[in-house]
């Protein structure tokens, strides 16, 4: 467990705040900690397909490392996000604590609300019980996975197959460049008239220095010389040509990305992508279709993808193997894929998503942001990927984790699937189409 | 008006040192209000007056380029600043004096400008480490401003500034450090005026006066896609 806290500790430094100054450590401790129970909890999972160590004392680690999740979760990062977020108010720095103990608490009573309109308390159990949290962030983790993955789902194909690229030649670039420079110096010589009207508006005897404030510019409307009415047209002509600027920037960034992912398909690299991208969007597509079927004809699967694959191949290729060992072993490989690959993809996007988004200012929330939604994420993994395994080696985890309905998740996971696939598929198309039409007009 | 001859400043640095207060002080005698992201590259302008007192007084248009983004961004980020980089007669480095990494940084935001015409391929010779030489025969004037003054206790600030001059040593560049939020660092007379002033003075001798007193015309435009082996070497 050691282990995972330092692999936490490394990616943080390496990756998240390469460009960044570390000033407070817990935001760092913070984030690595919740690394390393998530990923704990992940192993025990592996643990009890394998059978590694007694099954009372596997149940009493569950326990444990559940707790302290839900206690990081739901009150620790909650409560230093809101101390981040207040501080970075100059106003109220002086009652800071104060501040961001009234902001945990209205995030507290927010999320208590959120479980009422979902069929998940039993009234059996009090009210700090661990099912009661544990259904709350589950819903919450499990909405922020189906986001994820349907746009995962829909974009993964778009982004590796080559079929998509748009036609980009070094002359379409040029000319985009061209357009840039032509209306960075629009904005110069405007600026330039503002400049030396300005100036010959001082030279010409104010006692201020600037004119402050809005008499100071009646003032200098009417006492001086006509042409600096027109400054505030021109004002606003530079201002728009500023936009007009910006927009060109970003447009010719996309296009040398474009251009790199052409050159990147050419090579070897490129084109094994290539053809991985197509079995994943024949997986893709495959998942939307078992998604839609499951909400259509509103049923959850009960037995998991391992014992199906089996019973059909002993019943319709009738090969006879020993059941129970190879259900063991190949679970244990599935789940283990399953793993690695989302928590691999998941701290990818994250990094990608810190990069875009992140400033000296914020990195600190948006670190513990981060480090909440893993979490999330994590806990409600566990819960989904009890439908992937055997029904042996679900029994623990129900066990653990109360009588939640686990049914009900499930088919939550497939709606919002299903809708932000869609979605991002409505999307997708709309930024495809746009985006040659803008480079045809001259 | 806008016949007056003009050169052109880059102002370069990491995203949040201030580049947009402090070309905004620069520029309009003003604190910036509400400082924001910078997309792209933001221009402005200021009139400043070549050997001022002196006979030989000529008023200059000064352009400041704020070219904003980070420097270890994506390829293509990189390869589409890199057309703001062209015929660049000065060059400001800003960075955070309460930040170290963007000090740090400075060096490889002043390789990406100076060896602006490697930046096509995406592959830099030296791969960003500092290399003196690189700099040996650079002619580019540098000047190097600090941010954030304010934020730096008494008690630390000796150290930072003796890192600082040491930073500005191996730029072989005068210093400044201020806070652009206050006007008063850069008033009339100040001694950092005093320097900035003699930084556009030397930009603009560079561009329109060599040694020997003759004018050189404008430099060519660096060629791109046009030919791969025609290199051109800048300030031949």
């Amino acid at each position: 467990m050691v282990f995972f806290f330092g692999f936490g500790w490394l990616f943080f430094m390496r990756q998240l705040f390469k460009d960044y100054e570390v000033r407070q450590y817990v935001v760092q401790v913070i984030f690595s900690v919740t690394f390393a129970f998530s990923c704990t909890m992940f192993e025990l999972i592996i643990f009890e397909i394998l059978g590694v160590l007694s099954s009372s004392s596997r149940y009493f680690h569950w326990k444990l490392n559940l707790c302290v999740i839900l206690l990081i979760l739901v009150f620790m990062v909650p409560f230093y996000i809101g101390y981040f977020i207040v501080s970075t108010i100059r106003l109220l720095h002086r009652q800071r604590l104060l501040f961001s103990c009234g902001l945990w608490l209205t995030f507290m009573y927010f999320f208590w609300k959120l479980g009422d309109p979902f069929p998940i308390l039993s009234p059996k159990h009090g009210i700090l019980s661990i099912e009661q949290l544990i259904s709350r962030v589950g819903v919450i983790g499990v909405t922020l996975m189906a986001l994820l993955s349907g746009f995962g789902a829909v974009n993964c194909p778009y982004t590796y197959m080559s079929y998509f690229l748009r036609n980009v030649t070094d002359t379409d670039i040029l000319v985009l460049e061209r357009r840039l420079l032509q209306t960075m110096d629009m904005i110069i010589s405007k600026k330039k008239r503002i400049a030396m009207a300005r100036r010959n508006l001082f030279q010409k005897g104010d006692v201020n220095n600037k004119p402050s404030g809005f008499w100071g510019m009646i003032k200098s409307v009417t006492t001086s010389a006509p042409g600096s009415e027109n400054l505030t047209l021109i004002q606003q002509e530079v201002d728009a040509l500023e936009e007009l600027s910006r927009q060109l920037f970003l447009e010719t960034v996309d296009l040398y990305a474009t251009k790199e992912r052409i050159e990147y398909s050419k090579t070897f690299k490129g084109k094994y992508f290539n053809f991985l991208g197509y079995f994943f969007s024949i997986y893709c597509v495959w998942k939307i279709f078992m998604a839609t079927i499951n909400i259509v004809f509103d049923r959850v699967g009960k037995t998991d993808p391992v014992t199906r694959g089996i019973e059909i191949t002993v019943n319709y290729l009738g090969i006879q193997f020993d059941v129970k060992f190879w259900s063991q072993h190949i679970s244990f490989i599935l789940v283990g894929i399953i793993i690695v690959t989302s928590i691999r993809g998941l701290l990818i996007t994250l990094t990608k998503f810190f990069y875009a988004i992140s400033s000296s200012k914020s990195s600190n929330v948006i670190v513990l942001l981060l480090a909440q939604i893993m979490g999330m994420y994590f806990v409600s993994s566990v819960l989904l990927i009890r439908m992937s395994m055997p029904l042996e080696y679900r029994t623990i985890i129900t066990e653990v984790l109360g009588e939640l309905q686990f049914n009900f998740y499930h088919r939550w996971f497939d709606v919002i699937f299903l809708v932000s696939a869609l979605s991002s598929i409505l999307f997708l198309y709309l930024a495809h189409k746009q985006a040659p039409e803008k480079h045809m007009t001259p | 008006m806008a016949s007056l001859d003009r050169v052109k400043v880059l102002v370069l640095g990491d995203s949040g040192v201030g580049k947009s207060s402090l070309v905004h002080l620069l520029c309009q005698n003003q604190v910036l209000g509400n400082p924001s992201w910078t997309v792209g590259c933001s221009v402005d302008v200021r009139v400043h007056d070549y050997k001022e007192g002196t006979p030989e007084e000529k008023t200059f248009y000064i352009e400041l380029w704020d070219v904003g983004g980070s420097v270890g961004g994506a390829s293509s980020v990189k390869s589409t600043r890199a057309v703001f980089f062209n015929s660049v007669n000065g060059i400001i480095l800003v960075h955070d004096l309460t930040n170290k990494k963007s000090s740090q940084n400075l060096y490889r935001w002043s390789l990406e400008a100076v060896n602006r015409d490697l930046v096509p391929s995406g592959v830099l010779v030296t791969n960003g480490d500092y290399d003196r030489e690189q700099f040996a025969d650079n002619q580019i004037p540098l000047l190097v401003i600090g941010t954030k003054l304010d934020q730096i206790h008494e008690a630390k600030r000796n150290e930072v500034l003796t890192r600082i001059a040491f930073l500005a040593e191996d730029f072989n560049a005068e210093e400044i450090n201020l806070d652009c939020t206050n006007p008063r660092y850069l008033a009339a007379g100040s001694s950092n005026a005093v320097k900035l002033s003699r930084f556009f003075d030397k930009v603009i001798e560079k561009r329109y006066f060599i040694r020997d007193g003759n004018q050189i015309p404008g430099f060519p435009e660096r060629k791109r896609f046009g030919g791969g082996t025609l290199k051109n070497l800048h300030y031949d």
